[in-house]
């Protein structure tokens, strides 16, 4: 679903990413791990065409995306939970998931997105800027699934929830992938939570994919010692 | 200084004043909602502002002389089609200007302060060549003239109420616009974040032009308008644009209502005390009045408690 094949990207003259080649396949679900600054974000951003590709091709669904602007990826079938949310903060939640329906033209909110989030329906006038940490992490969630994706980015979707909210999101990823056959690819810092909900895990490291294995073999230890600083 | 008045005479005079206040108000209104779409939404400091206003005095101007030698028995409602164009005018003026200045400048908002302002200087110097540096007056239908009388000594004027009426229907028009339709969303996403608003599928730059036109085009119908309650000349824009930016300002960036509520105090605070003091005095009471209130609210009257 997802091909990415000798992708490079570099902010100005430093580069950050040394050719990467993975593919995702449709219906997986796929972790790519590391520590700060060995470039998930980037990865995430260069995908969404937030920050340019230097070299190497990208494609979804056999399209290739690779000189697209954020919009056009969009209609081809990408969507993106950022790093901490970004939702749009003075906007309701209602408004927010609208947002993402922009690309389809359709101008109400499917039901079935409030029935993966039934909080935001009962919140659904408030603004989005009140709602605490997780809420604000599932109404990105929502508001990317609005726009009806082939492939889900999320980075660090973890970063500053509780617990229990964690394990309740790997329930609904993983839900969603069977109700959708989306394909997700996740970076993530938590083991625990990648292990969870992950067919497959990577690992990034200095810019380079230095590990690539199915959930069923992977060895814990070895990839926390990746993890570790 | 009131002693000099009897009490109907005060009266009078606070009623016919704060009439001039409305109008007053009501060019302000127009002028700062292009400008809180401008200023307030996309946060582009646009010092050309007044100029896109006079480019819509200079349409409906030109569309006053037309009428009235080739088709004079349209006159009665040329200004209806002078509004719509003076709109276009300046919308399409405005679509261009962002195009090719602005949308390079989003990242360096002081930079688009010196570029407009600059914009604003040949704007300036092109109608001076172009019409001329004598004021120039429209003259209007007939039914737009004389006053009604309330009491003996009070009138309010008939193109007051209209340019009222005017403001109110545009004032409904740019909410309803912003708030309830599909292009205000997506302009108030993409003012929230830009970046963000492209990654959910919204046409960024698409949007951006449209916005700003839109601002631009109610300034020229602010223009049309203008030219009811004063003569336009090829700088007569200057005048206003600094009260126009401490209405928006003073009224909170981003909301529409506290836009309208500062102009109604600024603009009904100078009319009153300009009668009775002089006219700089007026401005010089009322801008330290604004300075105290910012400093006390420095997000501005109506600012909207979020978390950020």
């Amino acid at each position: 679903m997802l091909n990415v094949a000798q992708y490079h990207v570099a902010y100005g003259q430093s580069e950050v990413l040394h050719g990467l080649d993975f593919t995702v396949a449709p219906g997986e679900i796929i972790a790519i791990m590391g520590r700060n600054g060995m470039g998930k974000t980037t990865l995430m951003k260069s995908l969404m065409g937030i920050v340019p590709t230097s070299n190497g091709a990208a494609a979804v669904d056999g399209v290739d995306i690779t000189t697209m602007k954020s919009y056009e990826r969009v209609s081809k079938g990408i969507a993106y939970v950022p790093q901490g949310r970004m939702i749009f903060p003075t906007m309701t939640v209602q408004e927010n998931i609208e947002t993402g329906l922009t690309i389809s033209g359709r101008s109400k909110v499917p039901g079935d997105i409030y029935d993966l989030f039934p909080v935001l329906l009962d919140m659904k006038g408030r603004r989005g800027g009140n709602l605490s940490g997780g809420q604000q992490q599932q109404l990105a969630i929502a508001r990317a699934l609005a726009t009806n994706p082939k492939v889900l980015l999320l980075d660090e979707p973890t970063e500053g929830i509780q617990p229990s909210i964690i394990r309740e999101m790997g329930r609904v990823l993983k839900r969603i992938r069977d109700e959708r056959g989306l394909s997700i690819v996740v970076s993530e810092q938590v083991l625990s939570f990648a292990l969870d909900v992950a067919d497959r895990v990577l690992v990034l490291e200095n810019g380079r994919l230095v590990h690539d294995e199915p959930r069923a073999s992977v060895d814990e230890e070895k990839v926390s010692a990746f993890l570790s600083v | 200084m009131f002693a000099d008045y009897s009490w109907t005479e005060l009266g009078s005079i606070f009623a016919m004043q704060g009439f001039a206040g409305l109008i007053l108000f009501s060019v302000f209104v127009l002028m700062a909602l292009g400008l809180a779409i401008i200023f307030g939404q996309m946060g582009v400091i646009n010092m050309a502002h007044g100029e896109f206003m006079i480019l819509g005095a200079y349409v409906t101007y030109l569309c006053s002389n037309i009428v009235e030698t080739y088709i004079p028995s349209l006159f009665g409602i040329y200004f209806f089609f002078a509004m719509a164009l003076a709109f276009v005018a300046a919308g399409a003026l405005g679509a261009l200007v962002e195009w090719s200045l602005i949308r390079h400048l989003y990242k360096r908002p002081l930079d688009t302060l010196l570029a407009t302002w600059g914009l604003s200087l040949i704007l300036q110097q092109a109608y001076r060549s172009i019409f001329g540096a004598r004021e120039v007056g429209v003259s209007l239908p007939n039914w737009l003239l004389g006053s009604v009388p309330l009491t003996d000594i009070i009138e309010i004027p008939i193109n007051g109420i209209f340019v009222m009426v005017l403001t109110l229907v545009i004032a409904i028009g740019v909410y309803f616009i912003l708030f309830r339709s599909r292009m205000g969303m997506q302009t108030r996403a993409v003012v929230q974040n830009r970046v963000m608003a492209g990654a959910v599928g919204i046409n960024t730059e698409k949007v951006d032009r449209h916005t700003f036109a839109l601002g631009c085009g109610i300034a020229g119908i602010a223009g049309s308008a203008f030219t009811m309650i004063g003569s336009t000349g090829p700088t007569a824009g200057q005048l206003y644009i600094v009260d126009t930016f401490l209405i928006v300002v003073f009224g909170g960036a981003a909301s529409l209502l506290g836009t309208i509520a500062s102009s109604f105090a600024i603009s009904q605070a100078q009319s009153t005390m300009e009668f009775f003091l002089s006219g700089s005095m007026a401005k010089v009471l009322t801008l330290l009045t604004v300075v105290g209130i910012l400093m006390l609210r420095p997000e501005g009257l109506f600012s909207l408690k979020i978390r950020r």
